[in-house]
């Protein structure tokens, strides 16, 4: 092709600016990306990688700065653009269609007009040879997200690109998943494709990337070898401090302490044609302890808090019971009313009513468990008390925020969930019910809401978390359940629990098999 | 080639949110201008003939009154509704079986006289339109049906239906075989409030009432948070265990109430009697009352004295001008059409752009709006 | 056996704007766009096919005029929803109310004027078979053109690369946007194509099915296109069969208050309307077909991010 491929980089960007609005997302980053190296982008949430890499691939367009592909000046104005030069992208939140098959799903992202059969057995075939086993005939929407992750892999490479992007591509996998990619971007490093390797997860990155470039507050704030580092110094770059380490003190006696969260068998039709069935699901939560759920998303993880919390009724009332009364039979405002609290997954839309002000989104959980002090008698709403509670708990959080009561979707993501998670602990719930508490919330942030959630169950409460992040799980839980196509193993106490175990039942082992295929392994 | 480009604003735009309706009412004028022109009226005078003349005299004012109860009485139930993102619009037949319900006591008992036949009759209207609206909403929270095109279909059954009424057991049969029921009693018929001034009745009150209630449900009280939780986003409303399927209810058996009580205050009222069209389409002009007025059922007052003043030009140019009077079906629709368009304005700025510059420097003029990152 | 044939071609006239409009409409929501204003558009056609026939003698450029002045009204609902980001719902019914009004303010003119019909096909020898001959070589232009559209749309949307990305649109407008799909413009296209149909739809009201121009006479035609799409589940062959159950639905009453059956005639009149209700409420009880076929993005408006 281009005639110095040798002398330089396969790509390189200068001062690449993007303003939205009053927030500088990226602020004159400068990056080099060298032939046949994974290169890692680094930074916590809200560092601007996504927006940086969705320039490169045309998604965005930049305020200011270059673009260098092969030593030329280019300009990426769409995605279109961005293929034709050579540039994959596998993004965090896949772009696929749920109602299409995996073949047409590939069809659509390769611009040539050959047929879609054909296109299906050319995937079918590299599918094969780099182990990643896929059926084009299937219906998206049926797929576990590892599957889905293949075809928007699959999908890239089909068009032989020279530069692979991959955004965040281990959230969605097991540890077990998570090796088999490191192999495939293994190989296709050896073929000479570069690839760019975006990640919040310091030890993934040590061991698989040639070089990193970390980005704080949307600036480069320095260039390392992963593998000089360690991770503890890859994160204070990444942070620019040091986090507050969560601290979990031991629980005594928790053997004889009440149950204050029971779940028996709990079953669940699917809901809907993609959802995941509930199968006999039981699990225990004692007072002053926290148990953590662990799984692969789309493995029945909303389908369970959905029914835990009420927001979906059970047939049997004694499959949920909170506080030894039953609770299935209970809508979600019943179910508070007997001192459980929830914070579900979404944060817009789901915990909080993006276009509500903070304090009526107060009203939205409290409405009926503070009933008296927020809604007078004739159903008027009490806006003077429930400005000042929305202020404690601001306060209690420290939600920062621009405006004395502004609209949910005005704060970032991590502001928000300190307060929807605030907003619960306010009222010292003895059941706590938490879906995903940080996820894509800044370091800082999610430091504090863990250690609430310790704190909260110290004190004397039941708190069950459900979450994807398995370092999250294994700081903050007394114990640790999986959750695998829609059911849920024993907890392993966290003293026996490791990441491989845990790793094994996320991707579906037998819980009694658990410590055989570990061995044979 | 120009195309345009939003960018989304960080919160409403207060300002825009006041302007919006007096932007939309000015492009109406606009394009009216337009439109008069086109079909040969000097446009001022066009206008003094439509928008001032038919209220430069007192009794005008109760006419105006007597157009602007029933779309505000309409449309502030309906507001309710489309903030509850329930799309009831099928208030034209609520209005209709309203009137029908409410009729039954002077029509079939006109001996049964006093000062109870006024208040029965109205909640019979309300009745009659409440409960044809839950036709819709049952087959909505039963089935999943689609509320829109089921509401819609039911206005033009219920229009039948009165046709057969008053054409058939119900015709007067001292009517001389002209299809309407008998002229109400005394005590059936709404009185009016100043009747040396003008023709003006109770229904304009009711209006004003009614308005003033639902602005304080809405703005006040915890209902209104339901209303506008499980409208804006419905599983944060679903979260708070509020139900979506006693919401949709809600909203159709309140809008269809007063729906229907508009329907009985104009057959009372402004009529008289049954006849086979009782409505010059308040039903759905009451649609884009809602609208205009920003859903917020002050603004509807100001909204339907607007929209009831298009209904007296259109007459005014109709005999002063010899323009069809449809020319005020044309209004009402353009000014929704633009009222939803300035809408946009209080949630995006909207930009210009030419399709053939961005290049990096060309478009790094600096945006002074802040944009909301993506938040997820 | 005469009968039976008049009566078929009968059903095949009343059944030709449904399918013609909601054929339509079905592209149109398959690329995740709710136009309601199917009513406006189509009764904008049908005032301008009459006019312009009228005016220049020709049914034919009646027709032309037909397709262009719905296709340009829809173009204002693609400005307001798909440049302006506006509510869909409201804006189709606002196109719908304004469609009605000028539609009458134009017509003002036209009423009680004689109109020009589109002659049938008449090809010697093959109209004159018996029976067959009438039925597949003696009906009006649109009739031939709502069969091809049926088939065509049929073929573009599951046998082409557009039509899987206009499908693809309807799925998910923010994956298709991240693939460097142009949502906004393939949604125009879709839109202007939805009202170009609703157009020819309503040029068959007035230069075929009743010749004249009567004010709202699209009678809520526009309306049960769009219950068809549903009824149809967003498939054209479907679409087709349910055009033609409603046509016969909407012959059948006309027929039977032409013989005196001895039920009110507003009664039987309002049977289409009825029939929509009842045939929505049965299609909505199967709650996976429905789930499965709805274009996920249906109604959503799409800002792209730049």
């Amino acid at each position: 092709m281009s005639a110095n491929q040798d002398g330089t980089n396969l790509l390189e960007v200068r001062g690449l600016t993007k303003i939205f609005g009053t927030l500088t997302a990226c602020d004159h980053i400068d990056l080099d990306i060298a032939r046949g190296e994974i290169h890692a982008l680094l930074g916590e949430n809200g560092a601007g990688k996504s927006t940086l890499v969705k320039m490169l691939f045309g998604s965005l367009e930049p305020n200011s700065g270059e673009i260098f592909w092969n030593g030329q000046a280019v300009r990426i104005s769409s995605p279109g653009v961005a293929k034709k030069l050579g540039i994959g992208m596998v993004f965090q939140h896949f772009s696929l269609f749920e109602a299409l098959t995996a073949a047409e799903n590939i069809a659509l992202s390769l611009d040539d007009g050959s047929p879609i059969s054909s296109i299906a057995a050319k995937a079918r075939a590299l599918s094969f040879s780099y182990g990643l086993p896929l059926d084009p005939e299937s219906l998206v929407g049926d797929l576990s997200v590892g599957e889905r992750q293949r075809i928007e892999i699959i999908r890239c490479l089909l068009q032989t690109p020279q530069l692979i992007i991959l955004d965040e591509p281990t959230s969605v996998l097991t540890p077990q998943e998570a090796d088999k990619l490191f192999e495939t971007l293994e190989r296709l490093r050896s073929e000479g494709k570069s690839i760019l390797y975006i990640s919040h997860r310091l030890e993934e990155v040590k061991r698989i990337c040639d070089r990193a470039t970390v980005l704080r507050h949307g600036k480069v704030v320095g260039h390392c070898n992963p593998r000089e580092e360690t991770a503890s110094s890859l994160a204070r770059m990444m942070v620019g401090n040091e986090v507050q380490a969560v601290v979990r003190a031991p629980v005594e006696g928790i053997a004889t302490a009440q149950s204050l969260l029971e779940i028996r068998n709990l079953s669940r039709k699917p809901a809907t044609p993609f959802s995941i069935p509930l199968k006999n699901i039981s699990l225990n939560v004692r007072a002053g302890e926290v148990i953590g759920i662990a799984g692969v998303a789309g493995n029945g993880q909303g389908e369970f808090f959905e029914s835990v919390s009420g927001e979906v009724l059970q047939q049997d009332a004694a499959s949920v019971r909170i506080r030894g009364k039953d609770a299935g039979g209970l809508t979600i405002t019943g179910r508070r009313l007997l001192g459980a609290a929830f914070v579900p997954e979404e944060r817009l839309g789901h915990g909080a009513a993006p276009r509500m002000k903070l304090s009526e989104n107060l009203l939205l959980s409290r409405h009926a468990t503070d009933g008296k002090a927020f809604v007078s008698g004739g159903g008027m709403v009490n806006s003077a008390a429930i400005q000042a509670a929305a202020q404690r708990i601001i306060e209690a959080m420290d939600v920062r925020k621009s405006a004395p009561d502004p609209e949910a979707a005005a704060l970032s993501g991590g502001n928000l969930q300190k307060f929807i998670v605030g907003r619960e602990l306010d009222r010292r719930p003895s059941v706590m019910v938490v879906n995903q508490p940080t996820w894509g919330v800044d370091a800082g942030a999610a430091a504090h809401i863990r250690q609430a959630l310790i704190e909260l169950s110290r004190s004397g409460s039941a708190v069950l978390v459900i979450s994807q992040d398995l370092d999250e799980l294994f700081e903050i839980s007394d114990a640790i359940a999986v959750m695998h196509n829609g059911a849920l193993s024993k907890p392993l106490p966290i003293a026996e629990a490791t990441f491989e175990k845990v790793g094994l039942l996320m991707g579906g082992a037998e819980p009694g098999h658990a410590e055989h295929t570990l061995e044979t392994a | 080639m120009m195309r345009l480009e939003l960018v989304k604003r960080p919160q409403r735009s207060q300002l825009f949110s006041a302007l919006s309706p007096f932007i939309a009412f000015a492009l109406t004028i606009i394009a009216g201008a337009i439109m008069f022109a086109l079909l040969g009226v000097n446009p001022l005078t066009a206008f003094r003939v439509y928008f001032i003349e038919p209220v430069s005299q007192l009794w005008q004012l109760h006419e105006l009154a007597i157009k602007a109860a029933p779309l505000i009485l309409i449309a502030v139930g309906l507001s309710v509704c489309y903030k509850a993102n329930v799309w009831n619009i099928g208030a034209e037949g609520q209005f209709i079986l309203g009137g029908i319900v409410g009729s039954i006591i002077p029509v079939l008992f006109p001996r049964f006289e006093g000062p109870l036949v006024l208040p029965l009759m109205l909640l019979l209207g309300m009745v009659g339109g409440a409960a044809y609206a839950a036709i819709p909403a049952l087959l909505k929270t039963r089935f999943g049906t689609n509320e829109i095109l089921t509401s819609l279909m039911l206005v033009y059954v219920a229009q039948l239906f009165l046709d057969w009424l008053v054409r058939g057991p119900w015709r007067d049969p001292q009517g001389h075989g002209f299809p309407q029921t008998i002229q109400f009693g005394d005590s059936a018929v709404l009185p009016e409030l100043m009747p040396d001034a003008g023709r003006a009745n109770w229904g304009f009150v009711f209006a004003l009432v009614a308005a003033v209630l639902i602005w304080i449900l809405m703005s006040r009280m915890l209902k209104g948070f339901e209303v506008r939780v499980l409208g804006s986003s419905p599983r944060a409303g679903r979260f708070a265990g509020f139900g979506l399927n006693r919401m949709v209810f809600f909203a159709f058996l309140l809008s269809g109430a007063l729906a229907g009580l508009a329907g009985i205050s104009e057959v009372s009222g402004a009529i008289g009697q049954l006849q086979p069209v009782i409505s010059p389409g308040y039903g759905f002009t009451a649609i884009i009352v809602a609208f205009l007025g920003r859903l917020n059922p002050l603004g509807i007052v100001a909204a339907g004295l607007v929209l009831a003043l298009t209904y007296l030009g259109g007459e005014a140019v109709q005999s002063a001008l010899g323009i069809s009077d449809k020319v005020a079906r044309v209004f009402q629709g353009m000014l929704l059409f633009f009222v939803l368009g300035c809408d946009t304005l209080i949630h995006y700025r909207i930009r210009l752009v030419g399709l053939a510059l961005t290049k990096p420097e060309g478009a790094a003029k600096l945006e002074s709006a802040p944009k909301l990152k993506e938040a997820r | 056996m005469d009968i039976t044939v008049n009566i078929l071609l009968t059903i095949a006239t009343a059944a030709t704007p449904l399918l013609i409009a909601a054929i339509g409409e079905l592209v149109v929501e398959r690329s995740g766009v709710l136009n309601l204003g199917v009513e406006g558009m189509m009764i904008m056609g049908a005032v301008g096919g009459f006019g312009v026939g009228h005016l220049t003698g020709s049914p034919w450029i009646g027709l032309l005029a037909a397709i262009a002045l719905g296709a340009v009204f829809s173009l204002l609902f693609a400005v307001m929803t798909l440049s302006l980001a506006t509510n869909q719902v409201a804006t189709g019914l606002s196109l719908t109310l304004l469609g009605l009004g000028l539609s009458g303010m134009i017509g003002t003119s036209f009423v009680g004027q004689p109109g020009e019909r589109l002659p049938n096909l008449d090809i010697p020898g093959l109209t004159s078979i018996p029976v067959i001959g009438r039925l597949l070589f003696g009906q009006d232009p649109i009739f031939y053109i709502s069969i091809a559209l049926t088939a065509a749309v049929m073929w573009f949307l599951f046998k082409t690369r557009t039509g899987l990305t206009l499908r693809s649109i309807g799925d998910s407008h923010t994956s298709a946007h991240a693939l460097g799909i142009h949502v906004i413009r393939y949604r125009y296209l879709a839109v202007i194509f939805g009202g170009a149909c609703a157009g020819l739809a309503g040029g068959h009201l007035s230069l075929v099915y009743t010749p004249q121009w009567v004010e709202n006479m699209s009678a809520g035609r526009g309306w049960i296109a769009l219950a068809l799409v549903v009824f149809a589940s967003w498939r054209p062959w479907r679409v087709l069969a349910g055009a033609y159950i409603f046509g016969a639905v909407w012959i059948g009453q006309l027929h039977a208050q032409a013989f005196g059956i001895p039920v009110p005639s507003q009664f039987l009149s309002s049977l289409p309307y009825l029939a929509t209700v009842v045939v929505l409420v049965l299609i909505s009880r199967n709650k996976r077909l429905t789930m499965m076929n709805t274009p996920a993005s249906l109604g959503q408006p799409f800002v792209p991010d730049r």
